[in-house]
């Protein structure tokens, strides 16, 4: 399936929240959420990690998921991830 | 060959999905016995299989001890010669009866502060996630350790068997 990403389809299909959790926890239990999902459905993904701000991009591009966009607040990162590759 | 050999070189021959990209792979080996030993490895073989490569934990020497029912959970830091631990004792101080216990304990805590999983958690998910768990036989003969002290779910295998999944490893790392 393809998928533009645009701002119409970003409805986040699931939010997981890894707050105070350290490698590996973050990508393991993002693993697991996007398991869930369907191609193209958006994860909302929340860590405290700073190792957070590489691993999830890596993550990304190693599953061949499509990682939209990230945003830091303070200490928290907030990652929007869509399960698969986008066109 | 006879008929029956090359049936067999056939059906091993063909492709399970032909069309199915072949996955990444990382090979490892985990040959030391202690708590801070047995993280590196169910952490990068936990952290691979998320990424959705295949992963493969070579269990040996005392490394082996990380499968073993009865040792998975009782795994200690040293407190002699690991300047680097938990507690900072002279060599001297560190041989004294209780200082493995304590530097062990002080880790545990720092383990569980930071909300990461114990030992026997590690080894639940990677089996959740389809690592496989050597256990290296030859380890498992000469410590007297039978398949039924080991947990349900690892492979006892030789070093031909680990080299034959670690040849086609993209990432091989020892220990």
């Amino acid at each position: 399936m393809t998928h533009q990403a645009s701002a119409a389809d970003l409805a986040v299909a699931d939010t997981l929240d890894c707050s105070g959790l350290l490698c590996p926890l973050p990508v393991y239990k993002t693993a697991l959420s996007i398991a869930k999902l369907a191609d193209g459905d958006v994860l909302r993904l929340i860590t405290t990690d700073p190792g957070a701000l590489k691993d999830i991009p890596a993550m990304a591009r190693q599953r061949n998921d499509t990682l939209l966009s990230v945003e830091e607040r303070g200490a928290t990162q907030i990652f929007l991830i869509a399960k698969g590759a986008t066109q | 060959m006879t008929d029956a050999a090359r049936t067999l070189t056939a059906v091993a021959d063909a492709p399970a999905v032909a069309a199915a990209p072949r996955r990444k792979r990382i090979a490892l080996v985990a040959s030391k016995g202690t708590l801070d030993q047995a993280y590196p490895p169910l952490i990068l073989a936990t952290t691979a299989a998320s990424l959705g490569w295949e992963a493969g934990i070579y269990f040996t020497f005392y490394g082996l001890d990380i499968l073993h029912e009865e040792r998975l959970a009782k795994l200690k830091v040293a407190s002699l010669a690991n300047p680097s631990g938990p507690i900072q004792l002279p060599n001297l101080l560190g041989a004294l009866p209780g200082a493995t216990a304590a530097a062990t304990k002080v880790m545990r805590k720092w383990m569980r502060d930071a909300r990461m999983p114990t030992v026997p958690e590690f080894i639940e998910m990677a089996q959740g996630l389809d690592v496989k768990l050597f256990a290296c036989a030859t380890t498992m003969g000469v410590m007297g350790v039978d398949t039924s002290d080991l947990i349900p779910g690892c492979e006892v295998a030789g070093a031909a068997a680990f080299l034959d999944f670690a040849a086609t490893a993209d990432v091989q790392l020892f220990v």
